[in-house]
């Protein structure tokens, strides 16, 4: 969803900042309030003072929304992957069951903040966060993920900031009546496979069309009808007369190979009611709009931790800020920008935050201070205006490309990057390329390639469907690198199964194009619950 | 400027919904985890919460993912000591570099454990149990709440003014604070007459006084007949009132024929009526009678707790039941129940007389009746007995023999079934 969430490492609660004693009037009135305790003054004061300076940075930013709440309704927002408000569904009880059960524990400290992409941008305050936690998730968030939001290409081409909260109410509203009709357990099987499914059930080259809330509701009716009138057509054909079977084997549907297997289920499925048509595509009208999140993670985040550190610290040199604040602030942030080396128990991969700012840091670094290196590498950056620089980048790209980019060959050599072939065939893994001359093309070219989400996610397409026999949909599955499916997969062809109605197969093809493995769904209506 | 919203005040349980859905979704599989519990776990522990695990792979929502295998190429960051070429042993378990980190991240397999509180716990225990024939009158649990008063409260609708309480604290008040003013005013008055006796009277003093006095008698006029302060209202509170009140009766052999195990079986038979009991009704007495030749009524402690030995004559206890029926439980205002655990032996020519006394006294006043009877050996007189009576009384009186601790909790369930068939 159009949120982002840090985590506060649990045991390191922020210490509160010494308090200061007001020393004279002119200088009192410049300095913004210290202490723990935070206040809706102080907070509104620090919002100024902070959105000043972003300005004089030339941020550009949706209006700002600062909403306090409470923990119990982060874990709620936390539980709904951020959303204000949402249809109802089990999978999200489950984890604020799990959040609460860790929180209570300490196992972990809470989201400390949550932001929505919308218009205005909303930014949620926990109440238990000191003054300088308060002031660090405003720059963040409000400021840094907001203009962000609103500068990069993939948000502003594909999703609508302005209409998604009224989405989410008409989406709600829409399901609660389903569930009126139809019962809870109807609603919930289809919901069910429609999440599992959200992953394939996204345009990725196709721009879709921006959500808007009155066409929606407007057509929706219509489109009940005209889609149930489109699959009646297709499925009009009795089944085909013993006669001539080969001619109707012929025919190819879908015409084309379609990659968004929601979709296709939404137009096609033969044996779906209306409403479920309708809910189908409110579960993959959501999943698109969170879509360009995980393209941009690395780049968000760096983007958003570049930027309160960069606010903070211009606040503090103009003397507005206490050093007490100043200490509690940069614990916090270097607990998020940490990067575990590979040979610690507790290294889960590359940390986003840690990349991104290390990233959008040194792009900073090459524009204003470049070395020859730097030069040779990135001629059109070095020594131009870094905000500038930056602005492009952040605009621009995706995380893909921005390391394909902008990855330096001396961050490489800071962070100690190295990479690691796993050849399933070999028993060892192959240390492919390190940190020094010979690897930094082909380091960035792997980093680029492990955060491109179609690399990610298996590519998994509608291949044909027998129109004229049994009606049963083959998917197929064009394997990248020999990777297999997870077991999940039996799993998942049941939720397509279910959807669809009928029987399910799923072909894995490698690279030169054979079949390499195959799994099948047998549809039975009787086992349906 | 930023638009700064206090959330707190609403929308708090907003997840409510989404949790319930989720107990929802997986009753059958909570339920059977706490059957799970129950069957393993000591009944006298039977009272506290439980963790339930479920599967992950029942929980998970999967999504199409690559699994093991292929080829996998990723960057990792902390380089100390490798080289281009260097070959690295595979880490077992795939931890580590491995392969399928890209997809994996952090997502555990493991079971997803969450607590059910006691109260859910012995919630989904006795969901389908309920004490059968409850019919003179509503479920215990089913409370009624009779308003009572309860002294008087500083605020309430004007309705419930109580208006001699209230006055009672206004004339305290007013005399509170104008006894000052009065004492100062009584002062000046008795100067001002004294003044005024004079033969020279100081004009300038005495109207001084007199705008002293002037402005004390408006303060004393101005303190408030009646203030909100002094505003009492008559408070009442809902105080459940039990709709229907149940007594059970636990009947247990301590003889000597009872051994260990079998009496540690026959005490796990009643923790667990008893749990049921004080648990679904508020307002369920237990009276515990134990016996060998003689029987007693004790309190809970010693009738689980206390070793006797010696013969066995049922009877005795039947009697004792029948006794306090008669002096403390009108049937007419009780619903009785009755449960008795035997290993099978008694005195053979009091067999007979138990199915009499049952028959004829006690079994006209019950609700239901239940017999165990925790034996291995062929079934002796006093159940053949029971058996005519099991016959007679068809859904009222219920009888099982068990053997180990394992077949308690079916042979309860049996009894105490929530179903059509203990209708009358």
């Amino acid at each position: 969803m159009p949120s982002r969430t840090e985590r506060l490492p649990a045991g390191s609660a922020p210490r509160p900042a010494p308090a200061e004693g007001r020393k004279g009037g002119a200088r009192a009135s410049k300095k913004l309030p210290t202490g723990s305790e935070w206040s809706f003054d102080a907070l509104e004061r620090y919002d100024k003072a902070i959105a000043r300076v972003a300005g004089e940075f030339g941020l550009d930013t949706w209006p700002v929304q600062l909403e306090i709440i409470s923990s119990e309704q982060m874990m709620d927002a936390y539980a709904s992957a951020g959303m204000p408000t949402g249809y109802h569904h089990w999978s999200y009880g489950k984890h604020f069951l799990a959040t609460e059960k860790r929180y209570k524990r300490g196992e972990m400290g809470l989201a400390y903040e949550i932001v929505i992409n919308s218009n205005p941008c909303v930014a949620y305050l926990m109440e238990e966060n000191t003054l300088t936690m308060q002031a660090l998730v405003i720059a963040h968030a409000a400021y840094g993920h907001n203009s962000f939001f609103k500068g990069n290409h993939l948000f502003r081409q594909w999703t609508d900031a302005g209409t998604i909260i009224d989405y989410l109410v008409f989406a709600r509203d829409y399901l609660a009546d389903c569930e009126r009709r139809h019962g809870v357990d109807a609603v919930e099987d289809v919901l069910d496979s429609c999440h599992a499914l959200s992953n394939v059930g996204i345009d990725r080259y196709k721009r879709p069309q921006k959500l808007s809330l009155a066409r929606e509701q407007s057509r929706q009716r219509e489109r009940e009808e005209y889609l149930q009138s489109q699959v009646n057509d297709l499925w009009r054909t009795l089944p085909a007369r013993e006669a001539a079977p080969e001619q109707a084997a012929e025919e190819r549907f879908p015409p084309e190979p379609e990659e968004n297997l929601l979709y296709f289920i939404e137009k096609y499925a033969p044996m779906m009611e209306p409403w479920q048509r309708e809910v189908v595509r409110i579960v993959r009208k959501i999943a698109q709009y969170f879509y360009p999140q995980r393209q941009t993670k690395v780049m968000n985040e760096g983007w958003a931790c570049f930027w309160h550190y960069t606010l903070l610290n211009a606040l503090y040199d103009r003397k507005q800020l206490s050093d007490g604040f100043m200490i509690e602030f940069l614990q916090s942030h270097t607990n998020v920008i940490y990067q575990p080396p590979v040979t610690k128990p507790h290294y889960y991969g590359i940390n986003p935050y840690a990349l991104g700012y290390g990233m959008m840091n040194d792009l900073r670094r090459i524009a204003e201070a470049p070395t020859d290196e730097d030069r040779q590498w990135f001629p059109d950056i070095a020594g131009r205006d870094w905000r500038e620089a930056l602005d492009f980048a952040m605009r621009n790209f995706k995380d893909e490309s921005f390391i394909a980019q902008y990855l330096s060959p001396r961050l490489m050599r800071e962070m100690h990057l190295f990479s690691v072939v796993d050849d399933e065939k070999q028993s060892d893994l192959l240390v492919s390329a390190i940190h020094n001359e010979d690897g930094y093309r082909h380091l960035r070219q792997v980093l680029s390639d492990q955060h491109n989400v179609a690399n990610i996610d298996p590519d998994i397409q509608v291949w044909s469907v027998r129109t004229r026999g049994d009606r049963s949909l083959t998917l197929r599955h064009f394997m990248h690198n020999d990777r297999p499916l997870a077991d999940t997969t039996d799993e998942m062809l049941r939720h397509v199964a279910r959807l669809w109605g009928f029987d399910v197969f799923l072909e894995s093809i490698n690279a030169s194009g054979e079949i390499v493995s195959t799994h099948a769904c047998r549809y039975e209506k009787r086992h349906e619950r | 400027m930023a638009y700064l919203i206090d959330r707190r005040i609403n929308g708090r349980n907003k997840s409510a919904v989404n949790r319930d859905r989720f107990m929802r979704r997986f009753r059958g599989r909570i339920k059977e985890a706490v059957e799970r519990a129950i069957k393993h776990r000591s009944i006298k522990e039977i009272d506290s919460g439980e963790k339930v695990s479920i599967p992950a792979r029942d929980i998970s929502e999967p999504t199409f993912r690559p699994g093991r295998g292929g080829v996998w190429e990723s960057v990792h960051p902390g380089n100390e000591e490798y080289q281009r070429g260097d070959r690295i042993p595979r880490p077992k378990g795939g931890g580590g570099t491995g392969g399928g980190e890209a997809s994996s991240e952090g997502e555990g397999e493991d079971d997803f454990v969450f607590e059910l509180s006691r109260e859910e716990f012995l919630n989904y225990f006795f969901e389908d149990l309920a004490l059968p024939n409850l019919v003179k009158t509503q479920l215990a649990s089913i409370k009624d709440y009779k308003t009572t008063r309860a002294g008087y409260t500083v605020d309430g609708t004007p309705t419930n003014i109580h208006v001699v309480r209230s006055l009672r604290g206004a004339i305290g008040r007013r005399i509170a604070l104008a006894s000052p003013l009065a004492a100062e005013l009584h002062k000046q008055e008795e100067e001002l007459h004294r003044l005024e006796a004079a033969p020279v009277p100081d004009m300038l003093r005495i109207n001084e006084l007199r705008e002293q006095i002037h402005a004390l008698k408006s303060r004393i006029y101005r303190i408030p007949y009646l203030d909100p302060f002094d505003l009492r209202y008559r408070n009442r509170v809902q105080v459940p009132q039990p709709s229907a009140r149940a007594v059970m009766f636990c009947l247990m052999d301590v003889s000597g024929s009872m051994d260990e195990n079998r009496k540690d079986i026959a005490k796990r038979f009643f923790t667990l009526l008893y749990l049921f009991l004080t648990r679904n009704y508020d307002t369920v007495e237990v009276v515990f009678i134990r016996h060998h030749t003689q029987a007693e009524e004790v309190d809970e402690e010693t009738f689980f707790r206390s070793r006797e030995t010696g013969g066995t004559v049922v009877s005795s206890a039947l009697e004792l039941m029948n006794e306090i029926i008669e002096r403390r439980y009108p049937a007419s205002e009780w619903n009785i129940y009755g449960a008795q655990a035997s290993d099978g032996d008694n005195w053979h020519d009091d067999s007979p007389r138990c199915r009499h006394l049952l028959a004829a006294e006690i079994m006209p006043r019950l609700q239901y009746y239940a017999y165990v009877e925790i034996a291995e050996a062929e079934p002796q007189n006093l159940w053949r007995e029971y058996e005519f009576l099991a016959e007679h009384f068809k859904h009222r009186f219920a009888i099982q023999r068990i053997r180990r601790l394992d077949e308690i909790y079916p042979v309860f369930r049996e009894l105490f079934r929530k179903t059509n068939a203990f209708a009358y």
